[in-house]
């Protein structure tokens, strides 16, 4: 990969972290540029950097600026010398670039009893449901980031035609819904209150606090979901 | 010598509070999987507290929220309370907060009233004996994980708590409690101006919001949590309406929602966010935030990136000083007191 291929900006989020932002987009090529950086930092972190957190078209940088203030001899702020080592990461080649496509297969089981909103987007986009859920499994979908719940991923892109807007208010979501919003998709591991646009549910935990390793997915995984019936669903 | 066997002993919840759970100064290095740091809502109490009874200053402590629970000791404890003032009594007998109390077993501790603060941190000499996940003590009551069974206190609960040693328990001897002679203060300032730092997209207000959102008064609204503090005030407008895709967001971030009102990000925020980031809460008025309540006013203050870490670095040489300071102080107190 090229150093700085695609033009950045770094600016402070509060007195403790510090964004990198790779542009106002959800994009693949952007995104890959910040696992690539998310993978180069966490490699080879730098003194004082307690955590790294990829988004869509940006990485952020939570650092500690009692423990880097020991550390500078000049009249920098921790800031300055936090955005020093980012600059000369930044401008280093990395061959973190794509790590290892690993696809994960998620089963969707699309009935009317898990999929409360497949009617509303086959009425808004004059479409069928049986077309809606043909196309949604058909592509593979890239991991853009984790958050909002322990566990949720941001998958995208849906197609256009299956894209939809999420709802006004937000609903009551089980565990385990898949949703829609915008050319999004995701899935809800927790329960909880959300806006998306719900067309099926998966058996599978996306977060098990009995693990070691307690999230499925991570930045950079490939997505692929196959439907399953009901009977597969309550016997996964 | 003599060696008491103790049956394996704890803390019981006799009535359980509001809101009140164990946590410690957050769970780091898992915001990238979506799992938010949490932690405790005033870390210089909390710290304080810590140092007071002679542990790390990281160490697992009791967030209690008003009315917070009535706890009886099985066993002899070092305590303290600091943050908010609930009227700390022991055996209803009223204790100082911010001071290190020693307390007997078969005590009950309970909190009469409101008096001052929004969270009070109990510390209890040796921590908390309830296990990590994924290297925090906090308390994640949404992924149901994290200090005791992932949720907050019930009735009945017993929470264990490491033995006294038996140098403090010597100290005690038969005496119900004993208020040890020193104390910590708590952050002395103007109340009511918090400071904040520019946000990425603080340029999304107009000129007359800005003005509006240095000059005007924000009221902490009533359904403030530890996930976010919501402000009333009087309708901030934007610039421009250009969606930003979520990114990562922080303790102390004030978001610009499409109504005009501002949500100050707290200790249980999500770990991104897509609303403009007009601003940032200096980690030094964090704890200053945590203690305002519902209804209470304040306003904003603007400074920048240097002020603020010279701040934050003050915070934590004082808190250093305090716990060299009563280290030594306890170490004293039981040469001189052993019985």
């Amino acid at each position: 990969m090229q150093p700085s291929n695609i033009p950045y900006r770094i600016f402070p989020l509060g007195d403790s972290a510090v964004t990198i932002d790779f542009g106002n987009v959800i994009d693949e090529m952007t995104n890959k540029e910040v696992v690539a950086r998310l993978n180069q930092l966490q490699s080879e972190p730098f003194f004082g950097m307690t955590e790294v957190v990829p988004a869509y078209s940006s990485l952020t940088v939570y650092y500690d600026v009692v423990a880097i203030d020991k550390k500078i001899t000049n009249s920098d702020s921790a800031f300055d010398w936090i955005k020093k080592q980012l600059l000369e990461k930044l401008n280093q080649l990395t061959e973190y670039a794509a790590s290892e496509e690993k696809l994960i297969k998620i089963p969707v089981c699309y009935d009317d009893e898990f999929s409360p909103d497949l009617k509303y987007i086959s009425s808004v986009n004059k479409i069928s449901v049986e077309e809606i859920i043909k196309i949604h499994k058909a592509k593979r979908y890239k991991v853009f980031m984790l958050g909002f719940l322990p566990g949720f991923p941001y998958l995208g892109e849906v197609d256009e035609r299956i894209a939809i807007s999420r709802k006004t208010q937000p609903q009551n979501v089980a565990a385990g819904s898949v949703g829609i919003a915008g050319k999004q998709t995701g899935i809800y591991p927790l329960a909880s209150p959300g806006g998306w646009q719900i067309i099926g549910r998966t058996p599978e935990k996306l977060f098990d606090t009995a693990k070691e390793n307690p999230v499925l997915l991570k930045a950079g995984d490939t997505v692929e979901f196959y439907s399953i019936t009901k009977d597969e669903f309550k016997n996964y | 010598m003599n060696f008491i066997q103790l049956p394996k002993m704890n803390l019981r919840i006799i009535k359980a509070g509001v809101l009140d759970t164990v946590q410690d100064m957050g769970r780091y290095g898992y915001q990238q999987l979506g799992i938010n740091p949490g932690g405790v809502m005033d870390r210089w109490a909390a710290q304080t507290a810590n140092i007071l009874v002679g542990n790390k200053k990281d160490a697992a402590v009791i967030e209690l929220h008003f009315p917070a629970s009535e706890i009886f000791f099985e066993k002899p404890v070092l305590i303290s309370v600091c943050g908010a003032d609930f009227s700390p009594h022991v055996n209803a007998e009223e204790i100082p907060c911010w001071q290190p109390v020693l307390v007997n077993r078969y005590s009950i501790l309970q909190f009469y009233g409101m008096k001052e603060g929004a969270r009070a941190y109990l510390a209890i000499h040796g921590g908390i004996d309830v296990g990590k996940w994924l290297n925090s003590f906090s308390t994640n009551l949404k992924a149901v994980a994290g200090g005791y069974k992932g949720r907050c206190f019930q009735k009945e609960d017993e929470i264990p708590v490491q033995d006294l040693s038996v140098e403090l328990l010597s100290v005690l001897n038969k005496t119900e409690f004993i208020i040890l002679p020193w104390k910590a203060g708590k952050i002395i300032d103007d109340e009511t101006e918090i400071l904040i730092m520019e946000g990425n997209e603080w340029n999304r207000l107009d000129n007359n919001s800005k003005r509006n959102f240095l000059q005007q008064q924000f009221t902490i609204r009533p359904n403030s949590d530890r996930m976010g503090y919501r402000l009333q005030a009087e309708t901030l407008y934007a610039t421009a309406n250009e969606e930003i895709v979520s990114s990562a967001v922080s303790f102390g971030t004030v978001q610009f929602l499409p109504d005009g009102q501002l949500i100050v990000l707290m200790a249980d925020h999500q770990t991104t966010g897509g609303y403009p980031r007009v601003a940032h809460v200096i980690s030094a008025h964090h704890s200053k935030l945590a203690q305002m309540k519902a209804g209470e006013k304040f306003i904003f203050r603007l400074t920048d990136q240097k002020t603020a870490e010279e701040l934050l670095i003050k915070q934590q040489q004082h808190l250093l000083q305090l716990q060299n300071a009563c280290t030594f102080r306890l170490q004293d107190y039981i040469n001189a007191n052993r019985h």
